[in-house]
This record gives C-alpha cells, structure tokens and sequence, in this order.
C-alpha cells in the first residue's frame, strides 16, 4: 500500500474482448483503450464541457445511462439522451431523484452493463447511500460530479466542497483540471474501473461551470473507434443475471450476525474495497501519466493543487515570475487513490507549499498535511467558495504576503 | 441460465455439499408446470430461514419460491428487513443494496438484462417488506409503476417494522399501539393496493399466505402479466406473531381470521382487461397443448 508507481514503459494490459476489431451497431470500431489514445490521430476541436462530456460518452460503448436534471449538469445528461435517440445507448431514462438514479444505476451495473450518469452538489449529497453501496458491491458505475455548492444557503455555483464527502465511500475519485482531461478521463476511466483487480465504481469530477460551460480546445479521438464493451464475466463477484450457479449466495456480505466472524468478514470486505483502489494505481499511472504532474519541483515554493485551482495556479506563477518571483507546480490527478508517495517525494525541497482551492473545508491540504513531513510547510489557501473565482492575482497576492512582501490591495476584497 | 449450468463436474463433485447435491438432483428448475405441490417431493430452492419459529413469512418465502414460473432465469431484489435475513439461504440470485430503494435497483435490472437478453424471460421479482415498500421505499415503488417498469412487486406486508422490534408502519391499522405509536396509530392503514391499481399496475393482488393454491395463482398471474405487459403488485399478509402478541403456531389462524368476512385481508384482486385477456389467451393454450398431448397418445 502507499507506494509509489512507477510510471510503466508497457501500457495497460490490451483488451482481449471478443468484439475487439469488429464494429457496433453505428458503425464504430470496438478498439483497445491503448490503440485508441496512444496510436490513434486526434482531431482538435472547439467545445464546451457539457459536449466534451458526449463526445466521450459517444465512444465509450456505454451500456445504459440514467439522468436526472441538476445544474450544472443537466445539459449533459441530456446530451446523452440525444446520443440514446440515435443509437449509442441501448437504454437511457430519467430517474425520480438522484437517490433512486444511483440505484438504478446499480441494478443496471448488477446485471452486467456499463453504466454511466452524471449528478452536482446537493444530488450528490441526496445520492450519498448508494456510493458506498456501489463500492461494497464492487459495480465500476462511473458517475461524473460537475461540482458545484452545497445548501444551504442555496447555490448553483461552483464549488468543490461534495468531493470531500466522497472522500471515504470507497469509489476512485479522479478530479480533471480541464475539458481534455475530463474527455480522457471519462473514457480511460471506465478501463480502469472495470480491471478484474479494480471494479470499482469512479467518479470523475470537474468543476462545475468552469469546465461544463466553458467552451476549450479539445483533442479527440476518431469518432469511429469506441471502447471495447464491458465484460460481466470478468467480474471478481458474479454477476446478477442467473447466468452462473446461485446456491446460498448473496452479492454482498451479508453479515447481520452478531459474532466475529461477521465483524471479521465486514471488516475484510472493507479493507478489500480499499486495497482495491490502491491496485488501481498501476493501470492508472499508466493510462493517465502518473497520479500527479510537476512542473519545477525544486523551487522554494510550490503551489499543489487538484481541477481549475491548477489552471489557476498556472497563471499565478507566470505572473510571479515576471516579478522574478520563481515558483514550481504539482498538480493531483487522482484524489482516491491519493497519490501519497508521489506527493511527499514532489515537495521535498520545498519550502512553502500553497494549496489554492474551491471550498471553505481545505480538505485537499488535509489531504497534503496528512502525507508530508514538516506539514507547517502548507499553507491552506487561497480558498473560495460558493461561486467565487479564484483570480490568479489573489494567488500572487497570498504568496507576497506570506513572503513579507508589500502588495496593493485588490479592488472589493477590502484587505 | 439453464439447467446444465448447476450441474456437477465429476471430479468435484464429491466435495460439493449435499444441499447443493440435491439441488442438482431434484430441483425443479426448468419445470414448467412447478408449484406449490412440489414441497415435499422435490428440493426447495429455501434451504432454510433465520426467522422466528413459526413466522408466516417462512411459509410465504416457501410458496413463492415454489411457485415462480422460471426460477433459472429470476433475479430477485430484496431490501432491508426480515427477509433479508432469508434471502442469503435462497438458490435463485438476489441483490440486497439498501433500504427502501428495490423498485429502483430492479428497474436498472430488468432494463439490463432486456437489453442483455432480448429473447428471452429473465423476471425480475422485488420482494420487501411493508416498511421498505410502503414508507422509506414508496417513492420509488409507486415511480417504478409509473414508468411501467415489467417487473412484479410483492409486499410482505406485517403491519409494522418486524426486524427493528415492532415499530409503526404506513400499513399497521389505526389504533393500533406500538413502539413509536404509544397512544395508537393516528392514520389508516395505507391503501396500497388502490394505490397501485392507480399507479398503472397491470395485475394487483392482496391476500394472505393461509392459502398455498391461491399464493400460487397470484404469483404466476403477477409475473406472466409482469413479462408482458406491465408492473404487478402482491401483498401478502404475513402476521408478525412476536409483536402481536402470539405463540408460534397461532399464524395460520391469525391469518384465517384476517381473511374472513369483514376481515383486513378479504382476499382482493384488481386485474385490467387486457391482463385478464392475457390469462385467458395462456389458459386456452395450455388446454390446446394438453388436448394435442392427449390426442399424440
């Protein structure tokens, strides 16, 4: 557990799915994750998030995907329902709230499907019982979470504080910076999840927003290539389809007895989900390049950070530098597992660490604190919340201050 | 799955338990024509039940199971509860997941393995108690109904939280005094049966469990109407004995009582016409078949 990853000069073990080469109903060829995003030509194009989040839909040989309207994520469930109309989806429908969506969203993934939905703040707060549910019955569902607050009081604005709550629940959490990364994570993330070592359910955020309504340059790959389909049977816990032997089974442990045995089994079963997630790590790094990404570790200072806070961050140390003021960059990509090895050996020679962030709970600089030595190193901040932008001046301005440095107030902060 | 699927490979089979053993011998998985009447000649697909001794959900969970029309291709869905203690004793899958959301779970199901398998029957049958159907899960049971979701909905109905020792529920009567009901319950007793015929069930039915035949002929009528047409709903009155106040063989009385004139559970079924036209058109070919059979001698 805990170790660092290498980042692997083989790829992800290639699919040997019996549909690999031939083609679906619309025509698209079932292709290997590995072909499809490191040998595949990419076309850029000009879209929101919202599209970004069809167009990978559309090449993902999604089974079924279940909806429900929230901002801002409305728009791209309904995107998939289009898809749906048109044929890349065997079922999609609407759900009567997003507790009862994430468990449809179960009985489909009981049954054999790849299933994929997509919910925000307070649907994800409503839907909270069924994410432990999902990992305990170990279904690789993939929910994308465009982040936004939580009430009260009520908000539809960005804000990142529901990833915190889905810290513990078991399910890989992945957090995309921008609309590239939410494109290939989406499709890589399924590939991950569904790993016979894996199986478990991801949840891929971004921030609401910022990345769903924005519109930015993405590369994608051919429309007419898709993934290979889910595989039931390669599931470590059977599938629920009365297609194998069912004597005395349950799905789930089952575990009401008051012994130790039952304490014992409940326990193992929990340390399996978590042990789980750390297995994922290996198919990970070698999908998306590594759990985290540096830029200029070695400096004094560095900013760590997860989502649009990066971008932030990015801006915040072109805008210090022209001061002379050298900072470097480690961006996280995976929040579960969270890349402990990778981050401590990253900010070793640091001195200062900066954790800018969306929300008023810090809960990625607990993160950090947690991990590190020396953890009076972080500083926990700038933080925003309930909708508010996180200029990359107010980042400048957090590291002069900490610096010693002079620095003019910003217009309506009133500092 | 079909009935090939069970079979023991000859090296192991030694080794495999005697239940599993008999299974294999004697089930009636593939047997058309199986029902209630094949207790006692034949394996049960209850292996056995950690309920209270004498609790008319054991006799109910019996009938059931022996009365499914395929039970090689049925997947069950449970929810929290005195039957979820059974269904881990049970030869047909069966998904536990949460409290009160069953009729979700099973609409994601039967959606997959339509799509999975379109041409063949693979029933979907939730199976929860009263709290869990009528209270915390009635959004989505009455939601599921709504969209027409193919799949049967039976409804232990005990009039009150048996598991958590005997708490008010939407389907205990009025007056009645209870934990969490001290000076008796303030409302009637939930009409879900009406509900349900409302709510665009095909087939409803409500009885008791006194009756192996007629539980026999509700189940199958629920889930043919099920595979065909639309959602279908059965509540079945299974008294909770420890919390009425009764000894352990008192069940099948409390049940006749409540099933007799002017009782709360004179047996009621709502079916609608094209339903009734369904089981009409299966019982003419079934006669058809018969009188061929006949006649090939």
């Amino acid at each position: 557990m805990n170790k660092q990853v290498e980042s692997p000069k083989g790829r992800i073990i290639k699919s040997r799915h019996v549909k690999l080469g031939t083609k679906n109903k619309k025509g698209q060829t079932f292709t290997d994750v590995n072909e499809m995003f490191f040998e595949a030509e990419r076309t850029a194009s000009f879209l929101t998030g919202s599209e970004v989040i069809r167009e990978a839909i559309k090449r993902a040989s999604v089974g079924m995907s279940i909806a429900y309207p929230i901002t801002p994520q409305s728009e791209a469930a309904a995107l998939i329902g289009e898809l749906y109309a048109e044929g890349y989806l065997d079922d999609y429908f609407r759900g009567e709230s997003e507790f009862a969506v994430m468990s449809q969203c179960a009985g489909a993934a009981f049954g054999g499907m790849r299933v994929f939905t997509t919910t925000a703040g307070p649907g994800t707060l409503r839907a909270m019982e069924n994410f432990s549910m999902w990992a305990g019955s170990r279904l690789p569902i993939q929910v994308c979470v465009t982040m936004r607050g939580v009430n009260s009081p009520l908000s539809i604005q960005p804000d990142t504080l529901e990833l915190s709550y889905l810290l513990e629940s078991g399910m890989l959490l992945w957090h995309a910076e921008t609309a590239q990364d939410l494109y290939d994570f989406i499709l890589k993330g399924f590939i991950v999840a569904e790993q016979p070592d894996v199986h478990l359910p991801i949840a891929v955020c971004c921030d609401g927003f910022f990345v769903t309504h924005t519109k930015d340059t993405v590369e994608l790959t051919p429309e007419d290539l898709c993934l290979t389909p889910y595989d039931p049977y390669k599931s470590p816990v059977p599938c629920m389809d009365m297609e194998c032997p069912p004597i005395r089974m349950m799905r789930d442990p089952f575990v009401m007895k008051s012994n130790y045995i039952s304490y014992s089994t409940h326990a193992s079963w929990q340390q399996e989900v978590r042990a789980a997630i750390e297995r994922s790590r290996k198919h990970t790094a070698a999908l998306i390049g590594g759990l985290i990404d540096v830029e200029n570790n070695d400096r004094d200072i560095l900013i760590v950070s997860s989502g649009t806070a990066v971008s932030q961050g990015r801006e915040a140390i072109r805008l210090l530098e022209e001061e002379g003021i050298k900072v470097g960059l480690v961006k996280i990509k995976t929040i579960r597992p969270f890349p402990h090895e990778e981050v401590r050996e990253a900010v070793k020679n640091a001195k200062h660490i900066f954790v800018p962030e969306f929300n008023m709970a810090g809960w990625l600089a607990r993160e950090i604190k947690s991990v590190i030595n020396d953890n009076d190193r972080v500083i926990c901040g700038p933080q925003v919340a309930g909708g508010m932008t996180l200029p990359s001046e107010v980042i400048v301005e957090e590291i002069k201050k900490y610096l010693g440095i002079k620095v003019g107030s910003l217009a309506g902060r009133g500092s | 799955m079909s009935k090939e699927k069970i079979q023991l490979c000859d090296d192991l089979s030694d080794i495999m338990p005697p239940e599993y053993q008999d299974l294999v011998a004697t089930a009636t998985f593939g047997n058309e024509e199986r029902g209630w009447k094949d207790i006692g000649s034949s394996k049960e697909l209850i292996e056995q039940h950690s309920l209270c001794a004498g609790c008319p959900e054991s006799i109910a969970f019996r009938y059931i199971l022996s009365s499914i029309p395929s039970p090689e291709d049925t997947v069950f869905v449970g929810s929290t509860g005195c039957t979820s203690l059974v269904f881990p004793h049970v030869a047909v899958q069966n998904i536990h997941s949460l409290f009160g959301n069953q009729n979700a779970v099973a609409s994601g199901l039967h959606r997959a393995l339509k799509c999975r398998f379109p041409d063949r029957n693979k029933d979907v049958i939730v199976l929860a108690g009263d709290g869990a159907t009528v209270d915390i899960g009635l959004d989505c049971t009455m939601q599921s109904w709504f969209r027409g979701e193919k799949f049967t909905t039976i409804c232990f109905d005990n009039e009150l939280y048996a598991n958590t020792g005997g708490q008010e529920s939407g389907l205990m009567q009025k007056g009645f005094v209870s934990k969490m009901a001290p000076v008796g319950k303030q409302f009637d007793k939930v009409r879900l049966p009406e509900i349900a015929r409302e709510a665009g069930c095909k087939y409803v039915a409500m009885l008791t469990v006194s009756k192996p035949n007629r539980v026999e002929k509700a189940i199958k009528n629920a889930v043919y109407i099920a595979r065909e047409l639309g959602p279908t709903y059965v509540q079945l009155y299974t008294p909770c004995i420890l919390e009425i106040g009764k000894q352990s063989m008192e069940g099948l009385d409390e049940m006749k009582d409540a099933e007799s004139i002017g009782g709360r559970f004179v047996m009621k079924e709502y079916i609608t016409d094209d339903a009734k036209e369904l089981l009409a058109d299966m019982e003419a070919e079934k006669k058809a078949k018969k009188k061929a059979a006949k006649a090939g001698k």
